[in-house]
């Protein structure tokens, strides 16, 4: 039974963005991801300055004592006491996991938005191109898109990885913003071209056409910003994606370089010692883990909010 | 039909020429070389070295004898492995992850079929949100997470399994649940989304209201379409499961071809990479060719 609800006297017309906001405020596990990644993320920009004003600890500090254990478990300090100091204990060489994580965090984070964005700025660019211009070229540019689909890209990703990378850890992270940006567009660029396809006979496109705007200002201007809602909701689902990508990268060491970390190389250096130290696996994998599935999650919700018809179920 | 299968088997040889040149380009543009290391080599040996592997040669001498050894299917002598031809050793990596990757690959299908069937069929209920909440973890949680913390407790806590290495059909359990976690969960979330489309479709209503028995209306209707996206996901998922076992093969020591790929890639080891970049640039394309004409067997719409 739902309590009868009062009919307001006067109809406020919402917007899309109104609505879809009020159908994905309704949907808890979205809502629940939402703010998981909201936490996860300021922790993750602000934490590392807290946490060393706090403790003194940073992600690359190594306490400088004479013990040979420098692995303490969490929460433990390193008389065997129970302590605050290290929530997440300390790696092997004595850093404090919970620094680490957060670095992690800022970096793995920081690789999925933005080599997001690169893929955004191909897929759209490429897809309204092809969608808008339409007939043989469309035709070419879609067969390419075909193409690379069937490319296990991977494979290259790593050859270049190997081969380019290792000269500096600031130029790492742009090689990976590009090369997995540079092969995960695909997927958006089909979004896009259909919704461009599908908007260009509508009558404000003809009028544009009819005022004389250019065919680039018609697509950048009046088309582009008509397919915001599929691509806000692929966007969110390939943030994760390429995270993951990333951190297999990293994990195999051919990301994220020392002396900064991401979750994929923190779980690297964790899997060595699973034996005797499994929280310096279990610590950056379950962070990373509760982030995808709440990056997941959101993104799910999204596209339950934004647009009603693909809803599953 | 027949045109269509011959006309995409010979798009396929272009392609793994151009992904094969690409890497090639990738290998020589980079800075250094393969015998470049930490000292210094004295320039009569590097001359040598140079002659040795035809590296005096011009740039497109060079090239065209990697076109040719790769149309020819024999990739030549590995620079790391000594001696070693690269075909032998694809021939003794191939079946450590063919055996895996297919495994775990029947493995998901099997469990994501069934648990996306029942969830579908039992829409809303706590079947259904507990498999799709068990499907979202699967999908993020990194088989670099999953595999190292399955050795834990199974092998380095109960001693139930071996921890890594290849051997008998007991090394094989935890590699193939590690890879197939995340193709269960997708395979799952596919099929439940597919089946409940289906079973809403005026065909199954129909097969119904002629009195066919649930099971039949289950298995010979609604399953053939709801699977669709499933059979269409099989295609990438392969170029996805050789990622996959690049890193299951690091996590179990496991000398497969992910394994030899990242070394090869470590020690630069040029005709090792190009075999491996052709070899499964060939699998993947003519997989994703058979998925496309079992997709026009299963559903009759399709037109080539």
């Amino acid at each position: 039974m739902t309590a009868p609800v009062a009919v307001e006297p006067e109809v406020v017309g919402t917007s899309l963005w109104k609505d879809a906001w009020r159908r994905l405020r309704r949907n808890r596990l979205a809502m629940f991801g939402l703010v998981v990644v909201i936490v996860i993320t300021l922790a993750s920009v602000i934490g590392p300055p807290i946490i060393h004003g706090l403790t003194g600890f940073t992600y690359d500090y190594i306490p400088s004592d004479s013990s040979l254990i420098k692995s303490f478990p969490p929460f433990t300090a390193p008389d065997g006491s129970f302590s605050w100091i290290h929530p997440m204990g300390t790696d092997i060489a004595g850093r404090d996991i919970l620094a680490r994580v957060l670095l992690g965090g800022r970096i793995s984070l920081m690789v999925g938005v933005i080599s997001t964005l690169v893929s955004l700025i191909i897929g759209i660019t490429f897809g309204a191109t092809a969608g808008y211009l339409g007939g043989k070229i469309d035709e070419v540019m879609m067969r390419i898109v075909d193409v690379l689909y069937a490319i296990p890209y991977m494979m290259i990703v790593i050859v270049l990885l190997a081969f380019f990378g290792g000269q500096s850890p600031l130029g790492q992270l742009f090689l990976l913003f590009a090369a997995l940006g540079a092969v995960s567009w695909l997927t958006m660029a089909r979004i896009v071209r259909g919704q461009v396809i599908s908007l260009k006979n509508q009558e404000f496109i003809l009028a544009a056409r009819a005022t004389g705007v250019s065919a680039t200002k018609i697509i950048f201007r009046h088309l582009v910003p008509n397919t915001l809602g599929p691509v806000i909701v692929y966007a969110t689902l390939t943030i994760p994606s390429v995270m993951l990508l990333e951190s297999f990268l990293s994990f195999l060491g051919l990301g994220v370089q020392a002396p900064l970390a991401s979750w994929g190389s923190l779980s690297a250096d964790g899997v060595l010692n699973i034996a005797l130290f499994p929280w310096q696996l279990i610590c950056p994998g379950v962070t990373m883990a509760i982030t995808l599935f709440s990056l997941n999650f959101l993104g799910d919700g999204l596209r339950d909010a934004l647009d009603p018809q693909m809803r599953k179920g | 039909m027949l045109r269509f299968i011959l006309r995409r088997l010979l798009i396929t040889i272009p392609m793994v020429l151009v992904v094969v040149s690409v890497t090639w380009g990738l290998i020589r543009l980079a800075p250094g070389n393969f015998y470049t290391g930490e000292k210094p080599i004295p320039p009569a040996i590097e001359k040598n070295i140079r002659e040795r592997y035809g590296l005096d040669k011009p740039w497109y001498v060079q090239y065209g004898r990697m076109i040719s050894n790769t149309l020819h299917g024999d990739f030549g002598i590995s620079l790391k492995y000594q001696g070693e031809p690269v075909n032998r050793i694809l021939k003794n990596a191939l079946p450590v992850s063919a055996t895996i990757g297919v495994l775990a690959y029947l493995l998901a299908l099997a469990v994501g079929i069934v648990s996306g069937t029942l969830a579908a069929l039992r829409q809303n209920s706590n079947l259904d949100y507990t498999s799709m909440a068990a499907a979202m973890i699967g999908i993020s949680l990194p088989n670099f997470v999953l595999g190292p913390t399955l050795v834990l407790f199974l092998s380095l806590t109960w001693y139930v399994l071996p921890p890594a290495l290849w051997g008998g059909p007991r090394h094989l359990i935890l590699p193939v649940i590690t890879l197939s976690g995340v193709y269960m969960a997708y395979i799952a979330r596919l099929a439940r989304s597919g089946m409940l489309e289906v079973l809403r479709s005026n065909y199954i209503r129909t097969a119904r209201a002629k009195g066919l028995a649930e099971r039949h209306v289950l298995i010979r209707h609604a399953l053939r379409g709801g699977l669709l996206p499933v059979v269409s996901f099989s295609g990438p998922a392969l170029a996805f499961l050789l990622t996959g076992t690049v890193v299951v093969e690091k996590i179990f020591a496991l000398p497969g071809l992910g394994n030899y790929f990242i070394n090869a890639n470590l020690n630069r080891d040029e005709p090792l990479i190009i075999g491996i970049v052709a070899f499964i640039s060939i699998v993947v394309l003519i997989f994703n060719l058979m998925v496309d004409i079992a997709y026009g067997f299963i559903d009759p719409r399709v037109r080539y």
